[in-house]
């Protein structure tokens, strides 16, 4: 989900039309525009753009 | 990037499943999806059918409401039956059986039972209703354990005194250990849980590979990512190669979530748990340690929850199940007498359970 706003150990998330607050105390940094994992409630991860991009270039250089 | 349309691109899928055929052989291959969000994506996006015939793909038990035991159950049956308490759970809890009731039941028997969709929400409930107990129902893997950790650290900083929490949180990899013990499965290689993953970090599989030599792979739930996870585990199977393999790198580290993993170990202590269908296993489970007694719903209303189970419904196949050792249409209820609207066994429950999925898609 895509963080809109952060305000101390909690976000502004946002996926689709769904909006929620979620407990981001378990990630050292996160800011708006980031995307994180959620799991009942709380952001577990932040997703990182970089690998996922890699995964795909990779995906799609393996299987041609 | 939105990290969903582009991991069910088409196009790739097809190239994909092309791919995993010219690398399968004649000889059947059995890999475990440890996680039950695995075995709903699998089929709630119609994978299986298109896999080759000799890659059979077992669930596994990453289901924590499947194997959460009947003594928990009972417990939490009769914390329900107190006029003074208030008991919180995840929705999926309600319909699992006890030996001899259901919370759902209870609810109707006018028990004060209300599904939170996160355990933050019980503090919420418990600072609203200072009169009553508040107790929340703390099942789940390694995923939902930092979160309980969180909300108990919450609760002693506010000194909230009518909250408490009767815990069967379970760990994955010393069951996927366990597993491994029984040698009718035959299994070649495991599809790691993402989620899990992410706080316990890739290398928590370390003692599979080296002690058991059978390749990891940690994927995310996404077509591709479950693709691309099958694909490098039929090329280690192929090539004999013991490794684990992070598919997930968006969100897995190899270390996992460090700072989840403190809150752990902060709050909880490693004990043996037993799992329904599994029976007890070493250093499976977290119960609440000594410092946070107070908030630990065993310790205030004396429960023994770590009882053997009692035999499972007659016919009722889900341990064989929860143990990969058959796919649920080879249980004869499925789809008879036993059905989502009326389940018997607990993996018909819970719609990450492997019976209730392989119903809902079939």
């Amino acid at each position: 989900m895509k963080i809109t706003q952060v305000k101390g150990d909690f976000a502004q998330v946002k996926s689709g039309r769904l909006l929620r607050t979620v407990n981001i105390a378990m990630l050292a940094a996160v800011q708006p525009g980031d995307y994180v994992m959620v799991h009942a409630g709380f952001a577990i991860e932040k997703v990182d753009p970089i690998k996922a991009k890699a995964t795909l270039k990779f995906l799609d250089h393996e299987i041609h | 990037m939105k990290y969903i349309d582009e991991f069910r691109n088409s196009r790739l899928i097809r190239r994909l499943f092309g791919k995993i055929k010219a690398e399968s052989a004649d000889q059947p291959v059995n890999i475990m999806e440890v996680c039950g969000t695995h075995t709903q994506s699998f089929r709630r996006f119609a994978l299986s059918g298109l896999l080759p015939q000799n890659l059979r793909l077992i669930s596994g038990p990453g289901c924590p409401v499947c194997v959460s035991q009947e003594s928990f159950i009972d417990s939490a049956i009769e914390l329900s039956r107190r006029k003074d308490t208030i008991i919180l759970t995840f929705g999926d809890m309600l319909r699992i059986p006890g030996t001899k009731s259901t919370l759902e039941k209870e609810s109707g028997n006018s028990a004060d039972i209300r599904v939170v969709y996160s355990c933050w929400d019980a503090l919420k409930v418990a600072r609203a209703n200072t009169s009553k107990r508040a107790v929340f129902l703390a099942v789940g893997f390694e995923t939902t354990a930092p979160t309980v950790a969180l909300t108990i650290l919450q609760a002693a900083k506010e000194k909230i005194g009518n909250i408490s929490f009767l815990c069967a949180l379970k760990l994955i990899p010393p069951a996927m250990l366990y597993l491994l013990k029984d040698r009718r499965l035959n299994l070649s290689g495991f599809l790691c849980p993402g989620h899990v993953s992410t706080i316990i970090g890739a290398k928590a599989y370390l003692p599979i590979v080296n002690n058991y030599h059978i390749p990891c792979c940690v994927a995310g739930f996404e077509p591709l990512d479950i693709l691309e996870g099958l694909l490098i585990l039929l090329r280690d199977i192929n090539a004999k190669r013991a490794r684990i393999t992070n598919e997930y790198r968006r969100a897995v580290r190899t270390n996992g979530n460090l700072k989840a993993q403190h809150l752990i170990s902060s709050v909880f202590r490693k004990e043996g748990a037993v799992w329904r269908g599994l029976g007890l296993i070493p250093q499976s489970g977290l119960v609440i340690r000594k410092e946070y007694s107070r908030f630990d719903a065993a310790k205030i209303f004396s429960f023994k929850l770590q009882t053997p189970n009692s035999k499972l419904p007659t016919k009722c196949r889900c341990a064989e199940v929860l143990k990969g050792l058959i796919l649920p249409p080879e249980c004869r209820l499925f789809g008879g007498e036993c059905t989502p609207d009326n389940p018997i066994g607990t993996c018909m429950v819970s719609s990450e359970g492997a019976c209730n999925v392989y119903y809902r898609y079939r």
